[in-house]
């Protein structure tokens, strides 16, 4: 042996490893840039005034996707009035009000299956129960009701994160000075836990805006626009197909200029929704530092 | 009225209902779960003994359509398995490189490149995916299967839609899932540790695998198993890539996954189709819950350790 300890050993497998970690970290931002760079170059082109603001019209010749967007617009207002309730309700009663034991750990548990279940099977759960059973057939509420279940642990998640961060001295405080306890939650808790609901809530519509298993056989393919003022009223109980499933629906009969179309405007809203999860976890961090 | 003045009987009343109302909302969960399990046991079954439970799980002849139709999933349950195993083995190794690069070898800007990249990715919907894997990854499976088959008289053409391909989508959809929680994982790895193996001298590399690695096992066999639940859930992204008819699940052929049956035969299915269609959902759903389980008692068995 005539190596120094002073020398550094040359190791051929560190450099072929920590090649191998470049390399990886390299292919995802490639694969990021690629499948952007393609939509987009693809999709810039289709979108046009009348891409976004007309359906699609067999008269005329042309495609349009602003049924689809209502479609898309009525199910996350209507899946979010339904889901935020009792999203952060639950947070607020496993937070708050229960005490540890079998009991949380069963709606835990549950909470966490209820996140891993893929979107299909909510999908036929939503075709039979909603769809079948509470004869809603292929509507807008079905789907709304269907997507509920599935972004229900979303925002419980984010909003147990937010309550966990606000700091013990303000319950103790609140109640301290004898306010009640649901009097606590509601000035004290909530408005400190806001930037981490909304989070949760942000994160819901992107998660809505880019569902499609789930919807596939609840809220339908339907792409017109209303006709009549009722017509935006009664929308709800018919079928919708959202953004998403018109992207399946038009590549799937290989029409992919307006596929592209769809995807670029998809991938314009997830770019958007990203940015605000950003800003506010920023602000956030801010909150949680004074 | 609920003031903290208000006098003390509407006061108890609003507090009561108050948490009433919250406990409600906590058992919705409870009730989604237990009403989506009994749903899926009770459309899923009644095919099973029509069909019998052996013939429609381990028959090999899927014609629901024809004039004597046959049932037989097996090759879609293969499918599932193969397709998710595959799509592991390619997806789990770069995952894993690319977390070790976050939380030790990147410097702070080359992380803050690299990190909104992958959360975008985990944002873009699965028909995006898919939508490129038609584009791009079909046509290019195409040539190669030209290349290979060649000079094959037995071999179908699926024009690119076959199983590598839609391999490959779900090898690059469970990323961003097996990136986040190995990162965490083995950012949870105490610094004592790492400090103590670079003080004896070995490297840095000998230090991540031999060292945070093996301790960050737990997180990591996790980050696998979320990958899994991923991958065999997968539906829509996969389901013009993975080709139209159920045949073994060889790479080269056109198949059929659990999920992918579901998406494209709901549409049109009626009777005994429609009901052994359910079946497959009560299929994936059994295995969803076996790794669900599965997961649980990893995290408590990583919690014990700890």
């Amino acid at each position: 042996m005539n190596s120094s300890i002073y020398d550094k050993k040359i190791r051929p497998s560190d450099y072929v490893l920590k090649g191998l970690i470049y390399l990886a970290a390299a292919f995802s931002i490639a694969l990021l840039v690629a499948i952007m760079g393609y939509v987009f170059v693809r999709g810039i082109p289709q979108i046009t005034w009348q891409f976004l603001t007309t359906a699609p019209s067999t008269i005329k010749g042309t495609f349009g996707i602003a049924g689809n967007i209502l479609n898309t617009l009525y199910i996350i207002v209507i899946t979010l009035l339904i889901a935020t309730p009792l999203g952060v309700g639950s947070a607020i009663y496993l937070n708050e009000y229960a005490k540890p034991g079998r009991l949380v750990r069963l709606i835990e548990f549950t909470t966490e299956t209820l996140s891993g279940i893929p979107s299909i099977i909510f999908g036929l759960f939503g075709m039979v129960f909603f769809g079948q059973s509470l004869r809603l057939g292929y509507s807008i509420l079905t789907g709304a009701f269907t997507l509920t279940l599935m972004i229900l642990p979303l925002i419980t998640r984010n909003t147990q994160e937010a309550l966990k961060t606000v700091p013990l001295s303000y319950r103790s405080g609140a109640l301290g000075i004898g306010a009640t306890k649901w009097y606590m939650i509601r000035t004290i808790l909530l408005p400190s836990a806001m930037p981490g609901i909304i989070t949760g809530i942000i994160l819901a519509i992107g998660r809505i805006v880019g569902e499609s298993a789930a919807l596939l056989f609840t809220a339908g393919s339907s792409y017109l626009l209303p006709r009549t003022a009722s017509g935006y009223l009664t929308k709800i109980l018919e079928s919708g197909g959202t953004m998403t499933i018109q992207l399946y629906l038009s590549m799937s009969k290989a029409q992919y200029d307006a596929a592209f179309g769809i995807a670029a405007v998809l991938l314009v809203i997830v770019l958007i929704i990203n940015f605000l999860t950003k800003v506010l976890s920023r602000k956030f961090d801010v909150s949680k530092i004074d | 009225m609920n003031s903290i003045v208000g006098n003390s009987k509407s006061k108890s009343m609003v507090e009561k209902s108050a948490q009433v109302i919250f406990t409600v909302c906590a058992f919705f969960a409870v009730l989604a779960v237990v009403s989506i399990t009994a749903y899926m046991i009770l459309s899923g079954t009644p095919a099973l003994s029509q069909v019998g439970i052996a013939e429609l799980l381990f028959g090999t002849v899927w014609k629901p359509t024809a004039a004597e139709p046959s049932y037989g999933i097996l090759y879609v349950i293969l499918t599932s398995i193969v397709g998710t195993t595959m799509a592991i083995v390619l997806g789990v190794p770069i995952g894993v490189f690319t977390a070790i690069f976050l939380a030790e070898t990147a410097s702070k800007r080359l992380a803050a490149i690299v990190r909104p990249a992958i959360e975008l990715l985990a944002g873009i919907p699965s028909v995006i995916y898919g939508l490129l894997g038609i584009m791009l990854l079909c046509p290019a499976m195409y040539k190669l299967e030209q290349v290979i088959f060649a000079d094959s008289s037995t071999h179908q053409f699926t024009g690119g839609a076959n199983l590598l391909s839609a391999v490959l989508v779900l090898a690059i959809m469970i990323l961003p899932t097996v990136i986040n929680i190995s990162e965490s994982a083995l950012r949870s790895v105490p610094s004592s540790l790492k400090a103590a193996s670079l003080a004896m001298g070995a490297s840095e590399i000998q230090t991540i695998f031999k060292v945070i690695l093996p301790a960050a096992k737990s997180g990591i066999v996790t980050a696998i198993v979320l990958g899994v639940g991923r991958a065999i859930g997968e539906a829509m992204a996969i389901s013009l890539v993975s080709g139209s008819s159920v045949n073994a699940p060889f790479p080269f052929n056109s198949v059929r996954f659990l999920t992918t049956a579901l998406v494209s035969e709901m549409g049109y299915a009626s009777d005994l189709h429609r009901q052994v269609l359910f079946t497959i959902g009560l299929v994936l759903f059994a295995f969803i819950m076996f790794i669900n389980l599965g997961l649980t008692r990893i995290l408590k068995g990583g919690a014990k350790h700890e």
